[in-house]
C-alpha cells in the first residue's frame, strides 16, 4: 500500500510541475532536511511523555485506570468473561491508547485479539467482540494529543492546547457512530 | 488559566505524585521510558523523510493546489476547509503520511486558521484505520473481517465532518 502512495505522490508531483511550471529541485533537496528537523522537534516531547507514562505504568496507575475503565467497557463485550485474559488485555489496550502509550497499546491489543480468538473460537472470521474491539482502536481515544499540540506550538499558535475539548468531542461522536454502525450491522446479519 | 492550559501540568504532577507514593524509582523509570521512545522516534525518521519529501513535492509542484481547487467549490459549500482534504484522504492509511500532510497544512495556513484548527482536531481524533485493522486481524489470521471496515470508515467520515463542526462551535 505505502509503495503506491509514495510512488503516486511523486509521479503526480512531476506531472503537475510540468503543467504549473513550478520547479521541484528545491523541494527534493530541502524537504528531507525539514523531515529531520521535524523528527528532532517531536523527539523531545515524545521522550518526555514516554518517560512520564513509564512511571504511570510501573507505579500501577495505568492498571488502576484500566480496572475503572473495565466497568464501562464490560457493556461493549457481552460475550466475554469479565475476569478472563481477553477482557483484561482489552482494558489495558484502551488505557494505553487513552494515555497516548503507542508502545504499550499495540502489544496489549494483539494479546487481546489472540485471547478473543481462543475464548470465542474465531477461525478465520472476525467475532462480534473482535469487531467492537478493532473499531474502538480505529477511533482515536487520546486524552492528550501531544504531537498535535507540539506542532501547533512550533508554528506559533497563540493557544496550542485549545483544541483538546474539540478533539474529545469529535472522538466521542465518531466512536459512537462507528460502534452504533458495528452493533446494528451485527444485528442485521444475525436475522 | 483555562482548563486546557492546566491539563498537561496536572497530568504530569499526578503521575509524579502517584509514582512517589507507590515507592517507584521515578527517575530511573522516566529515563527508561524516554529511551524507549527515543528508539521509536529514530525508527520513525526514515519514514518521515520519505513521506515529508513526497508531500513537500506534491505541494511545491502545485499538485496539491490543483487537487484542492478542483474540489474546493463543493467542499466550501459543505463548509469543509479544502486544505484538509489531503489529510482526510491519507489519514486512514498512513500515520506518518498524515503527520507530513498535517505539518504542511500548519506551515501554509497557520495553526490558528480554520484549516489549521480543523486539521489539528482531525489528526487528534482519528486513527490509522486500515493499518490498525491489518495489525490486529493479521496477528490471529482473520480473513473475513465482516463489517469491521464499513463500521470503522463510518467512524472516520463522522470524525472528519464533526471536526469542522466542533471547531466552528468551540474555537
Amino acid at each position: 500500500m505505502m509503495k503506491y502512495i509514495f510512488g503516486l505522490l511523486i509521479i503526480l508531483s512531476a506531472a503537475a510541475s510540468l503543467i504549473t511550471g513550478n520547479g521541484l529541485t528545491e523541494a527534493i533537496l530541502n524537504e528531507p532536511v525539514r523531515a529531520v528537523e521535524l523528527c528532532i522537534y517531536l523527539c523531545g516531547g515524545m521522550c518526555f511523555w514516554g518517560g512520564l507514562m513509564r512511571i504511570a505504568e510501573s507505579s500501577g496507575l495505568t492498571e488502576k485506570i484500566s480496572s475503572v475503565l473495565g466497568m464501562v467497557l464490560g457493556k461493549l463485550f457481552p460475550g466475554l468473561d469479565k475476569n478472563g485474559r481477553a477482557f483484561r488485555a482489552i482494558c489495558m489496550n484502551v488505557t494505553a491508547n487513552l494515555l497516548g502509550l503507542g508502545n504499550a497499546a499495540t502489544p496489549a491489543g494483539i494479546e487481546a485479539v489472540k485471547e478473543m480468538a481462543k475464548e470465542e473460537g474465531a477461525g478465520d472470521t472476525a467475532t462480534p467482540s473482535m469487531i467492537i474491539f478493532t473499531v474502538l482502536n480505529t477511533a482515536s481515544l487520546t486524552l492528550i494529543p501531544s504531537t498535535a499540540i507540539s506542532l501547533r506550538i512550533k508554528y506559533g499558535s497563540t493557544a496550542p492546547a485549545e483544541i483538546i475539548p474539540a478533539i474529545w468531542i469529535t472522538s466521542a461522536v465518531s466512536l459512537t457512530a462507528a460502534l452504533t454502525a458495528a452493533i446494528l450491522m451485527n444485528r442485521g446479519k444475525k436475522k | 488559566m483555562s482548563f486546557t492550559e492546566l491539563l498537561i501540568p496536572a497530568v504530569t504532577v499526578i503521575v509524579i505524585l502517584w509514582g512517589l507514593k507507590s515507592g517507584t524509582d521515578i527517575f530511573a523509570e522516566f529515563i527508561a521510558g524516554a529511551k524507549e521512545n527515543l528508539t521509536v522516534c529514530m525508527e520513525l525518521l526514515p519514514t518521515l523523510i520519505a513521506l515529508i519529501t513526497a508531500v513537500g513535492m506534491f505541494t511545491a509542484s502545485g499538485a496539491s493546489e490543483l487537487m484542492t481547487n478542483a474540489c474546493s467549490g463543493t467542499l466550501m459549500r459543505l463548509g469543509f476547509p479544502p486544505e484538509c482534504l489531503p489529510l482526510a484522504l491519507i489519514r486512514p492509511v498512513s500515520g506518518s503520511g498524515a503527520l507530513a500532510v498535517y505539518e504542511s497544512v500548519l506551515s501554509h495556513c497557520g495553526p490558528d486558521s480554520l484549516a489549521g484548527k480543523a486539521a489539528s482536531v482531525m489528526i487528534g481524533s482519528t486513527e490509522t484505520t486500515f493499518y490498525t485493522i491489518a495489525v490486529y486481524y493479521g496477528a490471529v489470521g482473520i480473513k473475513k473481517t465482516r463489517h469491521t471496515v464499513p463500521a470503522a470508515i463510518i467512524g472516520d467520515i463522522t470524525g472528519f465532518v464533526v471536526s469542522v463542526i466542533t471547531v466552528g462551535i468551540l474555537l
